[in-house]
């Protein structure tokens, strides 16, 4: 647990429900939150919704079955002899040759499904579990892999966390990132028995004493499984398990667990997490982790009291179920505290994706699937770049930003990512990226027709800065982006070039006055740290 | 003389990524980024500062036409300078400034200051708005670039950056831009080339100008967390901080802080370049010369008012600045040039004002200048309407190209490059580049005829005949709102004498003028067409 931190104000909220104001700004903050970026087409949404019903509707995504990824891969090099362009790959035939392409596929379409995501927390909580039970694609490198491993989590990420642990544990991706694959009776793996208890349920804690002996026996256990070569689907081969009794230390209350041999041998791994999910310190981890990924990363004793604890109770009480611990943070007084607003370092999938939404940047349909996939890895690319690669976070234990002490997400920010974070902003709204006749940029007059009144300079200063930060800044600050519209002239201009633009909207010259100044404007506001904060 | 070197480069190139600063290169749009491993650039110590004077600067009350006196004077009585007043020139017996330049006079006496009259472009827009673009892109009035010439310039030495930059060959900035009215004429084709900074004490600014001051919270905490790397990953800020202090300035004719802003602007340019900042372009600013009304004094005569004023800041912060670059031994170095992006009505409004015009213009400053005044005194009718416009003689973009060539000593295609099209050079500036001069021996023959038309005034269709030296002729005619009515010549022509005919077709009658130019040597007449 951290407990200095010098510029920060404390609370003593806790999870009784929220009955306060319900404006555009904690409409806002629970989009940040669940989603990538609070568009304005779904705060205008939810506002007229009551909180519970707003909260309700975003942990009910309508499916967790998006269509799958598709062949963008077909060109003059590369062609799939069993899929066409357009259709999906998931469902085989496999061909090593294609592995790449599929899996930068697969990146793409995870990307492509937070752009275009519904109004729910799906994308946002999936993300959270592939940092939870983080594996790396280009060490399985295997995209069929892939797509099931992330539809696992897709599908259960707002289920039961205890049938998710035992999916997990006996995913194909899973097994050959771990080496589940390759541990035998005769030479026992131990990586993925201490990731079970180490990363996935207990944590390092200090309520969480398992020894180095348990890790060795649950290795034992988890001895057997293997991986179907024709269908990628893994099983149980008893000849390859340890059927003897395993022994847990004191921690576990010196449980034993009985060895099986044969098809029974499989059932070891339902007694084994029967044992861990007994322990209370579970509950608790997974809440501080849900606490870190969507309020702040530093737990002080009074959230670990008013918070941690009663959610870790909710969550035993539903029998590990994920949905009503979540119902019950976001409807909390601590999840609207004042305390918690616009602290968050926004990761890169929230800076970029959040942009791309924010700013309703259009992408290509799926008619032009190589251009939709295009440009959905470019988004995948950026993201990259600053650290966050979908589908292959940097080990086992997830993204550095959501455990390693004491910077946490701070770390997504330093002198390298940040004046890139910049650079991509500016090129997003002023020139875009191209691939042929197409072009992804932010249409600068879009954005500032979202706002009630474009044509009043300071109006517009103000709306923008509303939209795009959790903070206010000074009068001086919004004079000098009043200046990015007026060229240092009376506002008055400002006002008739949007005018005369309104009124002639097919006039390039119209359009273009209006359009390099909003460019300049915006780019100014994305490129001030308020902008980093979600 | 070595004009080229080749950048060293460092490691990030050893192997070019598929995708830079998170972008794929095609993203980075310039063609020369698939260059960048054997692109050369000049090396350098020229610094050309740009002078912005926002709003639209009255010319014909800056650089007052004497010989025109009477006309103007009917034209605009009532913001007209008093004659006695206007400040004479050393050898212009026509010409003169207004009685607040006189800081400047002093500096064209001492031929330190030139002026280029009636500079412009074809089909003037009136827009602030668009016109400042125009003047920035250097794009045609019908063209929309979204990157300035700056940019681009900078751009085309520099391909590569930000990425790998600063390094030891350009550890500065590129650009920089003193105070807070943000201009595009440093964009870049994709990034912006330039840094704005309002004081190079203030580190703190260097990035973001006035800080918001952070909430005592925890978003106040990350703000002060991003706003700290902010701080640190700007090693441009470390170079401008450390250039502000060991610099310094030498003049005592700044005036008190806070009195002239321009003047402050610029104090802080000189003391940055003798701070040793590499940093090649300056831009400074000065707003309110949109002088609708009341640009004279209603009580304190013609020659007084926001006008006055204004031209008075100028003037004592351009004379301020080159004194002080001469006691720093920069004077070799620096180059200095104002610009508006038009100029007013010859016709004054009944509010002692000035309406959005035309042509006007610009002066540059500097050791390296040719000192004088290139082009005509304005021919002023004698019944000027209300929309008459001054036609251009120069196009501003002549004035770029000539600095980017006799300046910053690119070549003729990189200068094309840069201006994206081929525009005449003017011979504006003393060879600095230790490359062939492009001056002419006919410069600025005062009274030699090399162009006129035959006859005038004309029914439908009337002769010009002008002569060649050999090289680049234009050939233009524009109606009196300064709009290209066409142009009869704009290609390579062999030396001698040669005639064109111009139809009026369905034309009004009225005046027209129609621009010569052959190389630096330009001429502007009226002609008139009757019915």
């Amino acid at each position: 647990m951290i407990t200095s931190v010098q510029k920060t104000a404390r609370t003593q909220s806790g999870v009784t429900p929220y009955s306060g104001a319900w404006t555009e700004k904690e409409v806002t903050h629970l989009l940040r939150r669940t989603m990538f970026g609070a568009t304005k087409k779904d705060v205008d949404y939810f506002k007229n919704k009551t909180m519970s019903d707003a909260v309700d509707e975003l942990l009910s995504p309508s499916s967790t079955n998006p269509s799958p990824p598709v062949n963008n891969y077909n060109n003059a090099r590369i062609t799939d002899p069993d899929i066409a362009l357009g259709d999906t790959w998931v469902n085989g035939p496999t061909n090593g040759a294609l592995n790449n392409a599929r899996m930068n596929s697969l990146r793409a379409w995870w990307v492509g499904e937070m752009i275009h995501q519904d109004r729910s927390i799906l994308e946002k909580i999936t993300l959270f579990w592939h940092n939870h039970f983080a594996t790396e694609m280009q060490v399985y490198r295997d995209p069929i892999f892939g797509y099931r491993y992330q539809q696992l989590l897709r599908e259960n990420s707002l289920g039961d966390f205890k049938s998710l642990v035992r999916a997990i544990t006996i995913d194909s991706a899973m097994l050959v990132y771990l080496n589940g694959y390759v541990n035998t009776k005769n030479a026992p793996d131990e990586n993925y028995a201490r990731e079970l208890q180490e990363l996935f349920t207990l944590g390092k804690g200090a309520d969480s004493q398992y020894t180095e002996g348990d890790v060795q026996q649950a290795a034992k256990i988890l001895t057997g499984w293997r991986i179907n070569r024709t269908t990628g689907v893994s099983y149980f081969n008893p000849n390859l398990h340890d059927a003897s009794d395993k022994t847990f230390s004191a921690f576990f209350g010196n449980k034993v667990i009985k060895g099986q041999s044969g098809a029974a041998g499989e059932n070891e791994l339902d007694e084994l997490i029967d044992m861990i999910f007994d322990e209370e310190e579970v509950a608790k981890f997974i809440c501080r982790r849900l606490y870190m990924w969507f309020i702040y990363y530093e737990i002080d004793a009074t959230a670990e009291t008013n918070v941690i604890t009663p959610l870790a109770d909710t969550f035993r009480n539903n029998n590990y179920q994920i949905k009503p611990v979540l119902e019950e943070l976001f409807k909390s007084e601590h999840f609207f505290d004042a305390v918690n607003r616009g602290c968050m370092v926004k990761s890169p999938t929230d800076f970029f994706v959040g942009l791309m939404r924010k700013l309703d940047v259009e992408f290509p349909d799926s008619s032009k699937v190589a251009d939709q996939y295009y440009f959905w890895l470019l988004v995948h690319q950026i993201c990259s770049q600053q650290q966050q690669a979908v589908g292959d976070p940097p080990s086992v234990a997830g993204w550095q930003a959501y455990y390693q002490a004491p910077q946490f997400h701070e770390i997504w920010i330093n002198s390298d990512t940040l004046p890139k974070r910049n650079q991509i902003s500016d090129v997003m709204i002023a020139v875009g990226v191209r691939r042929g006749a197409e072009r992804l940029v932010v249409d600068a007059i879009q954005v500032a027709e979202m706002f009630d009144k474009p044509g009043d300079a300071k109006a517009l200063v103000q709306d923008l800065i509303d939209y795009m930060y959790t903070l206010d800044v000074s009068t001086d600050q919004k004079d000098h982006m009043e200046s990015f519209l007026t060229s240092g002239l009376s506002a008055s201009y400002w006002t008739k070039a949007w005018d005369d633009y309104k009124a002639d909207p097919g006039n390039d010259t119209l359009k273009n006055i209006v359009n390099l100044r909003l460019v300049t404007l915006m780019k100014y506001v994305m490129n001030l740290a308020e902008f980093q904060l979600s | 003389m070595k004009r080229r070197e080749f950048l060293k480069r460092s490691a990030p190139f050893a192997a070019l990524p598929v995708v830079m600063n998170g972008l794929p290169i095609t993203a980075l749009g310039s063609p020369e980024t698939n260059n960048i491993l054997s692109k050369a650039f000049v090396n350098t110590d020229h610094v050309l500062v740009l002078i912005q004077m926002n709003g639209g600067n009255d010319g014909l009350n800056t650089v007052i036409p004497t010989d025109q006196y009477t006309n103007l004077s009917k034209a605009r009585s009532n913001v007209m300078i008093p004659l006695a007043k206007v400040l004479v020139l050393d050898g212009q017996d026509g010409t003169g400034f207004h009685p607040s330049m006189t800081g400047m006079r002093s500096l064209f006496n001492d031929e330190k200051l030139s002026v280029i009259q009636s500079v412009g472009y074809p089909n003037p827009n009136f827009s602030h708005f668009r016109s400042t673009d125009i003047w920035h892109s250097a794009s045609d009035t019908k063209e929309y670039w979204h990157s300035g010439w700056v940019g681009r310039y900078l751009g085309h030495e520099f391909p590569n950056y930000p990425e790998g930059f600063p390094n030891t060959d350009m550890p500065d900035p590129l650009a920089l831009q003193i105070g807070s009215v943000v201009s595009t004429v440093c964009q870049g084709v994709s990034v912006n080339m330039g840094m704005a900074i309002s004081d190079p004490d203030a580190y703190y600014k260097l990035i973001t100008g006035n800080y918001t001051p952070s909430p005592n919270n925890r978003a106040g905490k990350e703000l002060d967390y991003v706003r700290k790397v902010a701080e640190q990953s700007n090693e441009y800020g470390q170079a401008v901080k450390t250039a502000g202090e060991k610099g310094n300035n030498k003049s005592s004719k700044y005036p008190t802080e806070g009195e002239n802003r321009l003047a402050d602007q610029l104090k802080i340019v000189a003391r940055l370049i003798s701070g040793g900042l590499k940093t090649r372009i300056y831009v400074v600013s000065i707003n309110g010369f949109d002088t609708h009304a009341n640009q004279v004094s209603a009580t304190g005569g013609n020659e007084t008012g926001v006008h006055a004023n204004l031209l008075s800041q100028v003037s004592e912060a351009i004379d301020a600045f080159q004194d002080d670059v001469e006691q720093l031994g920069l004077q070799d170095r620096v180059l200095g040039m104002t610009y508006s992006e038009f100029g007013r009505r010859i016709k004054s409004n009944f509010s002692l004002g000035t309406d959005h015009g035309a042509a006007a213009p610009m002066f540059l400053f500097g050791a390296n200048v040719k000192p004088g005044i290139l082009g005509d005194n304005p021919t002023i009718a004698d019944n000027v309407a209300v929309n008459d416009n001054l036609p251009m003689q120069y196009d501003f973009r002549s004035v770029y190209a000539s600095v980017l060539k006799d300046w910053f000593c690119l070549e003729d295609t990189e200068v094309d490059t840069v201006m994206q099209k081929t525009h005449q050079q003017l011979p504006v500036l003393k060879d600095s580049c230790n490359t062939s001069s492009i001056e002419r021996a006919k410069l600025r023959q005062a009274g030699d005829a090399y162009v006129m038309n035959y006859p005038n005034p004309f029914r439908v269709q009337t002769t010009i005949r002008y002569e060649s030296d050999g090289g680049h002729i234009v050939l233009q005619v524009f109606n009196t709102n300064a709009q290209l009515i066409e142009t009869l010549v704009d290609s390579e022509v062999p030396a001698g004498e040669h005639e064109v005919v111009f139809n009026a077709g369905t034309l009004a009658p009225g005046t027209y003028y129609y621009r010569y130019q052959n190389g630096s040597l330009q001429q502007t007449k009226p002609m008139i067409l009757v019915h």
